[in-house]
């Protein structure tokens, strides 16, 4: 995502045009133009690489300590030391929501990737073998999806245990009911097709047949229900975070700052309303990017 | 029709049953819980008589097998056991926590259904074009929002800038209101969606051409076919709400500090009070699942093309409830899925 993200000049349009230009200023004049016309992607893209260069190598954005204490800090309105202002403890609240991008953004990543391996599993299991398989993991993705998601999250950080990673583990298996279902029906839909037949017919293994046309089949509407899982397990994991049941203090996460200022709402409104509209923005910017992949794969 | 309602019902059980028992097992995994908790904390003194009182009391002497036998026939008498930190019947936790929550799910999701309806019917016939561009970026705006973040921010402009509404709950009607509209934006977002696209959809139909054809103005047209036809969907997103509407209860009960399901929940998270934590579970999912029957019951009485379908599938006796007339409709990717309303309405 964050790849095409960072450059989202060389897409169709813009080659198009641009090829016939010739020369590198009609290519410039034709990459400005579609960012003109798309002006919401190119902004959804460079909040999305902010937001990942934050978790990646917060130190090039925030050079205070995000768990500094600082006794004569304490409750400081923002200003230009500190963009955000400083919590309870003294700590810089601009490092914070800058370290903070890790833990969200590694965990929605984490909760994914658990997410797509569960329900693959399940989900190839059923569509390729069928008969009682198929309706033994359809019945169990029926019960799970039967309970309300955010519950069964928070059922699962029940035995888990709390942190960001039992979070994410907690998001990412709940939402592996949803890849099941999808990725069984792309299967079935790839296994009762002509190609796979022919391939059959003609001798092939089914681990070849599974990885050279039932896989690759099946990728393009896995990868756009990642896109929308992605900006749903950044919410659930802030907002299991907001509830105490994600990543516990004192390590900065966006769900967890702002519970943490919470109790300054009336006051202090700007402890909050950085860290949240953070989470809401790069959300958004996610979601944007995915409308825009999605809308691009169905052309 | 009746054989129709009587399956859906027999598998509606048959959910509830397996639902439980994955909690079940899901807690029983568990290494701790609050009466090991109890017993292993030097600071309260238990003998290890005493112990084992405890887990007996609780039936946790018990083998795994013997115990959810057991829970499950306290469940059929309607004993939901008792709450491991307090003793309290877990039945009667939950039966005092649920008006409140009730009330506010339930107002939460009016204020969804308007603004859902409202989004949908301007932002597809407003006369001005940036009007319909900005609705039509709601649904895709209020998704991205987490309900924490909506909550805060309509606590600190209108309890504590413009003092419109009570901070926390004094019981009244006004301090209902700020988590309701947090909740009913929140719903509002997979309704207004489908809303806006089954319009969409509706819209590009021959029947509303030939309408046009003959004059109609958008008014009638909208009126005698585009609203009816376009709703149906929806309907099908209702179940999908009602989750939305459980989760959403718990982060809005604890953005505003009210007392509910949500609240019990934490504590029972937090003290690791399993029976609790069941119970909960159980009632959000009835709940969730009950809504999703109505809606599968109500659906062929609104539709007639529905209801010929269930009456065509009838003599092929089709195995498995998925595969019968109507998909069982409990899943998030319907959601997602742009193909659910132009389907229902090409149909």
């Amino acid at each position: 995502m964050t790849t095409t993200a960072e450059n989202p000049a060389p897409s169709v349009e813009a080659r198009d045009t641009g090829g016939s230009a010739k020369t590198s200023r009609g290519r410039a004049i034709a990459i400005l133009l579609w960012s003109i016309r798309h002006w919401s992607v190119v902004v959804a893209g460079a909040v999305l690489v902010v937001a990942v260069l934050w978790a990646l190598v917060p130190g090039w954005f925030a050079h205070s300590s995000p768990t500094a204490i600082g006794a004569t800090d304490k409750l400081l309105p923002p200003s230009s030391a500190h963009w955000f202002g400083t919590d309870r403890l003294g700590r810089d609240q601009y490092s914070r929501v800058v370290h903070g991008a890790r833990a969200s953004l590694s965990g929605s990543v984490v909760a994914v990737l658990i997410g797509v391996a569960v329900g693959s599993v399940f989900g190839a299991l059923a569509g390729w073998f069928g008969r009682w398989i198929d309706a033994v993991v359809m019945r169990l993705i029926d019960v799970v999806l039967s309970i309300p998601g955010f519950l069964l999250a928070i059922t699962i950080v029940v035995v888990l245990g709390y942190g960001i990673l039992q979070a994410a583990a907690a998001v990412g298996l709940t939402s592996s009911a949803a890849f099941a279902r999808l990725i069984r029906s792309e299967v079935l839909r790839a296994r009762t097709s002509q190609y796979v037949e022919a391939a059959v017919a003609s001798g092939a293994r089914s681990s070849t047949v599974l990885l050279r046309h039932v896989v690759p089949n099946s990728l393009g509407p896995t990868l756009s229900l990642v896109t929308i899982q992605f900006g749903i397990s950044i919410i659930w994991i802030a907002s299991l975070s907001f509830l105490g049941l994600g990543a516990q203090p004192p390590s900065p996460e966006w769900g967890r700052l702002v519970a943490d200022g919470r109790n300054f709402l009336a006051s202090k409104p700007y402890l909050v309303v950085y860290p949240a509209l953070t989470v809401a923005a790069v959300v958004l910017a996610g979601n944007r990017l995915a409308r825009h992949f999605a809308e691009r794969q169905k052309r | 029709m009746a054989r129709y309602v009587l399956k859906r019902l027999a598998h509606t059980v048959l959910v509830l049953w397996a639902a439980y028992t994955l909690a079940f097992i899901l807690l029983t995994a568990l290494p701790g819980n609050a009466i090991s908790n109890l017993i292993n904390n030097p600071q309260n003194q238990l003998t290890p008589e005493d112990g084992k009182l405890l887990k007996a009391f609780y039936g946790l002497d018990h083998p795994v097998v013997v115990q959810y036998v057991r829970a499950l026939d306290a469940l059929l008498h309607g004993n939901l056991g008792y709450s491991l930190s307090s003793g309290a019947k877990v039945a009667d936790l939950l039966g005092d926590a649920l008006p409140g929550t009730l009330r506010l799910t339930a107002l939460g999701f009016v204020f969804g259904a308007v603004i859902a309806a409202g989004v949908g019917v301007v932002g597809s016939y407003a006369r001005w074009n940036w009007l319909r561009t900005l609705l039509q970026s709601f649904p895709a705006l209020a998704a991205s929002v987490p309900s924490f973040v909506i909550g805060i921010l309509i606590l600190y402009y209108f309890s504590f800038q413009l003092h419109l509404i009570p901070a926390v709950d004094d019981g009244t009607f006004l301090a209902l209101v700020g988590p309701a509209v947090t909740l009913g934006i929140m719903v509002s977002a997979p309704l207004s969606q489908v809303f806006s696209a089954s319009i969409a959809a509706t819209r590009r139909q021959p029947f509303v051409h030939v309408l046009q054809a003959r004059g109609a103005g958008e008014r009638y047209i909208f009126g005698r076919g585009v609203l009816r036809n376009s709703s149906l969907p929806v309907l099908t997103m209702l179940g999908l709400a009602v989750g939305e509407l459980i989760a959403g209860s718990v982060v809005t009960e604890a953005v505003f500090a009210r007392n509910g399901i949500g609240q019990i929940t934490l504590n029972a998270v937090n003290t690791q009070d399993l029976p609790v934590v069941q119970g909960v579970v159980l009632v959000a999912t009835t709940g969730y699942v009950l809504v999703n029957l109505v809606v599968d019951v109500v659906h062929p009485l609104i539709d007639p093309r529905i209801r010929a379908d269930i009456l065509a599938a009838r003599p092929k006796k089709t195995k498995g409830s998925e595969k019968g007339a109507i998909p069982a409709r409990l899943g998030p990717d319907e959601a997602t899925s742009p193909r659910l309303p132009e389907e229902v309405a090409t149909r």
